[in-house]
């Protein structure tokens, strides 16, 4: 089997234990873009534990940065410029916190505790990404 | 302070995850939307292992931990509207937020311009819809 698909799934299998472990402790769906959302919303109580979980993430993937030159690896798709990034950014942001999650709060949390919703969503975006990509790679070739 | 520590722990291993798999590459995750190009399936074993683990863990655990319990809601059409937006931006960067933000350590260009812009982003739709949790 493809080596990479080996690092993806015990990858994913990290990904779904931190995001279980971060479920137990604090009692909260640990979705990415819920978790630092909700950190940019003045007078929250409970933002330390939102800090704390993504500082752990940027640790996290720092360290294997560190440890390993495959898990290092950063390319930048063709065509994509900084106001691609920018823009991407923006649209993310704001599509993620209207509909209620991004990969990991629909398609790891919300589908692995069998929320029906998050499996639409899951299909959408991804049927979504899938249209983009096909699109920006017709446009720019 | 225990409960600080398993936190940063939990973010640990799902950055370690992040990079492990390949995910924090963003060609990666453009090559798994790309279906009708070069595709690269990986990023649906990143899936599965994720599921399986939490899942497979949620299903075991919830009884005996009193975790929460199904999230779901009612299928909104901001629901569908936000998941279609995301779905763009993320073919359009490979990024989604997880990832983007696992790369600000590396400081990374792309995700020291991509997690500003997601923030605002994030700003703007709290503010027009209110959204509050």
């Amino acid at each position: 089997m493809n080596p990479d698909y080996l690092h993806g799934f015990l990858g994913g299998c990290l990904i779904g234990g931190g995001s279980l472990l971060a479920l137990i402790v604090t009692g909260k769906i640990p979705g990415i873009s819920g978790v630092f959302g909700r950190l940019l919303k003045p007078k929250q109580n409970e933002t330390s534990w939102r800090l704390v979980f993504l500082l752990g993430l940027i640790a996290g993937a720092g360290l294997l940065f560190q440890l390993s030159e495959q898990a290092s690896i950063f390319r930048v798709p063709d065509g994509r410029n900084w106001l691609v990034y920018a823009i991407a950014g923006i649209v993310v942001g704001f599509g993620t916190r209207l509909g209620g999650g991004c990969t990991s709060g629909h398609g790891v949390c919300g589908m692995g505790m069998g929320a029906r919703d998050s499996m639409v969503a899951t299909v959408v975006f991804m049927a979504a990404g899938m249209f983009t990509v096909t699109i920006f790679r017709l446009l720019t070739s | 302070m225990k409960n600080g520590i398993l936190t940063f722990l939990a973010g640990a291993f799902f950055g370690a995850g992040l990079a492990l798999s390949g995910m924090t590459d963003p060609l990666k995750v453009t090559a798994f939307l790309d279906i009708f190009g070069f595709w690269d399936p990986t990023l649906a074993f990143v899936m599965g292992g994720a599921l399986l683990v939490f899942g497979g863990g949620y299903f075991f655990l919830r009884g005996t931990l009193k975790l929460p319990g199904n999230p779901g809601e009612k299928i909104s059409s901001n629901l569908i509207l936000g998941a279609v937006l995301f779905g763009v931006g993320w073919g359009l960067g490979g990024f989604c937020p997880g990832p983007a933000i696992a790369n600000l350590g590396a400081l990374r260009t792309e995700a020291l311009i991509f997690v500003p812009a997601m923030a605002l982003g994030m700003v703007v739709v709290q503010r027009i819809y209110r959204i509050d949790g």
